[in-house]
């Protein structure tokens, strides 16, 4: 049975008539047309559907969508309005972190997630914290040198 | 300005990417667009003896084998594989029927409720099964989808007055390509055309395809390539099958239809690299010099043919890597078995003798009491030498230069000295691989088969497009293309375009496969971009056609394997260096470097985007990847069960390019993506030996194949 659920996405509140245990990313996609969230497996496991909610780093594929209403909800289309963004996509281009781009929002938002709550992390760090997210063309260290790059250019940032 | 074309520029589609805006296929959406999903066999091998169809809704269809307008047969090299299964199936995974409706919820609730009824046969699940003759074959009266034996020098010779003879068995196992975007297509059917969108390798592939599905002219049918989230070879033969099944769906509906494979289904169907088993014998003389080498090379093709028999050519061509052996019989089978058909990734082949080759170069130099790296010296290949297939390496051979740089970079010999005596539970040891990857199709296919056609459209304000039916797949190419028509111009690259390939705009300039796409094609740009600046008019409209010209080679014959399989080489060089505890039997990466010449690299960054890539996939089919069919089926089909290296598993990884510019390619460049998987599994391989001492004949070596090999010694 379809329910008014209401979300805040992206800076804005909505309320929408969906199924409560309808899949978030599903929601995002359908829903809102919010096309920069990305499923890659379905399961969990690649990170390519992350969003931020509450500023924390969760696979939109795993979420039913009433258990996060009323939460601030960030996708790519909302963060890439920020100063943040801006910095991170420089750094990903000028470490040529970004082959296919299927995994760089998802990326870009572990990154986010870090640097918001640890600016100044160390290598390992940013291994740990993009360890959800698999990327198969770059081989992960560009992407670390990128995240690196903008918590040293950027710090100030976050 | 061909000084600077190395220097790293920002890649042109940077940006859409990275802010999600960039459309895959998953992404786009038409107006009144349906959802097909496929049925598929869950026997091994059977006959369908009926298929019992529930109440078919108002507003969904069933598309079975009888609504192919023409040849049930999907076009690939041998016509053996059907578009939808007719009275029998060859593999768990068949695509038997095609559901289509406005809904995929309910698309999935009516294929749940077909119940297809089916007369189960023996099944050939193993390479020896399908060897043995037992069980009826599948192909064919000798279930091989193709067998060839080559020779050179006297090999029966240096057998008989071989002072030792050295033998072994290797055995590699699946790899799955885990493109992080799975698999789709959209069909549509208007006005007599079909047209496809997809994420695919090889648009005129699809194409083809298609016109023999619908029995129809060239002009009708369209496919354009929607962006595509990495593909690795996954992505060169499978979309026709995909395409036929969306277009088919769409030409009874007469409406838009995508189909999206999740990624349980990508991982269960789609086609994987081939595993083998691998045979090599040596011939050593009194010196300790290799006289003679036989080697005997099976892969594992699944149900049906697809490209197996390109796989086991490049197999068998690289069966001596970097080596000048004089004497030589190499024979190889393709076989067909009731599994899932295997078909290109990255390597194509190569990755399975070079971890053979390697391995067993290693374990000779052992035997003998040798340092592994200077028995490899003593047998590598110079310029001007012959090549297993009696061609000749035209270029310059740079290995030496190349094992001096990474001997520098990673103290490779004094390590690898060092850590033959630890006696503590947490073992370092380093390895090394060297290896070549052939650029361009195989032997004459560029000049016979491919025949590469570029075109460059100038309009009237000066913006030039390139117009090739090459594929960027994050590979670099809507960059580095783009590069070498600029420079050759000497034009702002703002003002050069590279949209996504449509048939119905580009010509067919091959297949985005057997890195060609930037040596041929590239090369083929650079040509008409300096006919079109030597005729450039301002303000007018202008087009340049460019077609493949076959440079002075030994002619290859296809049937005996002699000559010049490729017309230049790309070398490379793995070190490794890992921890392996005795006590878990897990391996930790320590340190990588490498060294590689690709001619000359047309932007330094976007290779080594491909060398890290590259190098880390060659890790994981070393290492982590395994993936096995139990009764036919693929036992690992998500990323939970298939694990692939994250962020963690990787270090950062040294690399060196030497330049070594060739002449027929754009600006000095040479082949890259493949070359850079090839070496990472017997570099890691010949880390784990060091460390623990013991010799391993397997990839991947996973943490308990680890503990098999320190326990049984």
């Amino acid at each position: 049975m379809d329910k008014m659920i209401p979300l805040k996405i992206n800076g804005n509140t909505k309320k929408i008539m969906v199924h409560p245990s309808k899949r978030l990313i599903d929601v995002l996609r359908d829903d809102l047309g919010l096309m920069g969230v990305k499923e890659g497996c379905g399961e969990g496991e690649c990170g390519a559907c992350a969003v931020l909610i509450e500023g924390k780093l969760i696979n939109s594929c795993l979420v039913a969508v009433e258990s996060i209403k009323n939460a601030e909800i960030y996708t790519i289309e909302g963060y890439k309005m920020t100063k943040r963004y801006a910095m991170l996509d420089e750094c990903f281009a000028s470490a040529g972190a970004v082959q296919c781009g299927f995994c760089t929002p998802g990326m870009i938002l572990a990154a986010e997630a870090l640097l918001s709550s640890n600016a100044m992390p160390t290598e390992s760090e940013v291994r740990d914290a993009i360890s959800g997210n698999l990327c198969r063309c770059t081989g992960y260290n560009m992407i670390v040198e990128a995240i690196l790059m903008a918590s040293r250019k950027g710090g100030y940032l976050w | 300005m061909s000084q600077g074309i190395s220097t790293a520029i920002k890649k042109l589609d940077h940006q859409f990417k990275t802010d999600g805006s960039i459309e895959y296929i998953a992404d786009l959406k038409f107006d009144g667009m349906l959802y097909v999903k496929t049925l598929r066999s869950i026997k091994q091998r059977a006959f369908i003896k009926n298929i019992n169809l529930p109440p078919i809704p108002e507003g969904y269809d069933v598309i079975d084998h009888n609504d192919i307008p023409g040849k049930n047969i999907l076009k690939v090299i041998v016509d053996d594989n059907p578009i939808l299964a007719k009275d029998q199936v060859n593999y768990i995974g068949e695509p038997i029927l095609l559901v289509v409706g406005p809904k995929l919820d309910k698309v999935l609730e009516i294929l749940e409720q077909i119940n297809v009824i089916y007369e189960e046969r023996a099944p050939i699940l193993t390479i020896e099964k399908a060897e043995d003759g037992e069980v009826d074959p599948i192909y064919k009266n000798d279930n091989c989808f193709a067998s060839y034996q080559y020779i050179k020098g006297d090999i029966q010779k240096a057998f008989n007055e071989a002072n030792e003879i050295i033998e072994e068995t290797f055995e590699t196992g699946y790899q799955e390509h885990a493109y992080i975007e799975p698999q789709g297509m959209i069909g549509f059917y208007d006005e007599d055309k079909v047209t496809v969108y997809g994420s695919l390798q090889c648009p005129y592939y699809v194409k083809d395809a298609l016109v023999q599905a619908f029995d129809c002219k060239e002009d009708k049918v369209r496919v354009v390539q929607a962006t595509t989230g990495g593909a690795f070879g996954g992505k060169e033969d499978y979309p026709s099958l995909l395409a036929c099944h969306a277009a088919l769906a769409a030409y009874k509906t007469k409406k838009p239809v995508k189909l999206l494979l999740d990624r349980k289904e990508d991982m269960e169907v789609t086609t994987k690299r081939h595993p083998a088993q691998l045979v090599y014998k040596t011939a050593l003389d009194k010196e300790g010099h290799i006289t003679g080498m036989a080697v005997n090379i099976k892969l594992n093709g699944g149900a049906y043919a697809g490209l197996s028999s390109v796989v086991m050519q490049r197999s068998l061509i690289c069966a001596t890597g970097v080596y000048n052996i004089p004497n030589l019989k190499v024979e190889g089978k393709a076989l067909a078995t009731n599994t899932v058909p295997t078909g290109a990734f990255r390597g194509f082949g190569a990755p399975q003798s070079f971890f053979a080759l390697e391995m067993h170069m290693e374990h000779i130099a052992k035997q003998l009491g040798m340092a592994p790296v200077d028995f490899k010296k003593q047998h590598m290949v110079t310029m001007g030498d012959k090549t297993s297939t009696n061609g000749s390496f035209r270029d310059p051979v740079l290995l030496p230069k190349m094992i001096e740089e990474v001997e520098k970079m990673s103290q490779y010999s004094q390590k690898y000295k060092a850590y033959q005596m630890q006696s503590s539970n947490k073992k370092k040891g380093i390895g090394m691989s060297v290896f070549l990857h052939g650029c361009g199709f195989t032997g004459s296919g560029e000049r016979d088969h491919i025949k590469a056609t570029v075109k460059l459209k100038k309009y009237f304000n000066g913006i030039v497009e390139i117009l090739v039916s090459n594929v960027d797949m994050g590979q670099g190419l809507q960059t580095t293309l783009n590069k070498i028509v600029s420079t050759t111009l000497n034009i702002p690259i703002d003002k050069v375009i590279f949209s996504n390939p449509d048939t119905d705009r580009v010509p067919n300039s091959g297949p985005t496969v057997a890195s060609r796409s930037l040596m041929i094609v590239g090369k083929l740009l650079e040509r008409a971009s300096i006919k079109l600046k030597e005729t450039w008019i301002e303000g007018q409209k202008q087009e340049m056609t460019e077609h493949y010209q076959h440079p002075e080679l030994i002619p290859w014959d296809e049937k005996n394997f002699q000559g010049d399989a490729y017309p230049t080489y790309s070398w490379g060089i793995n070190v490794v260096e890992v921890a392996v505890s005795t006590l878990t039997g897990e391996i930790d990466l320590v340190g990588v470097w490498s060294v590689f010449d690709v001619g000359n690299a047309i932007d330094e960054r976007i290779i080594r985007g491909q060398i890290e890539g590259g190098i880390l996939q060659g890790i994981g089919y070393g290492s982590m990847e395994f993936m096995e069919s139990q009764n036919g089926m693929i036992q690992q089909k998500s990323i939970t069960d298939y694990i692939i290296p994250t962020a963690k598993d990787v270090v950062p990884i040294e690399s060196k390019l030497i330049k070594n510019p060739y002449q027929d390619g754009p600006f000095g460049a040479k082949g890259a993506g493949e070359l850079t998987l090839i070496g990472g599994a017997p570099a890691l391989v010949t880390a784990i030996e060091n460390a623990i001492g013991q010799s391993i004949h397997k990839t991947p070596v996973t943490p308990e194949h680890a503990l098999e090999v320190l326990s049984n010694g």
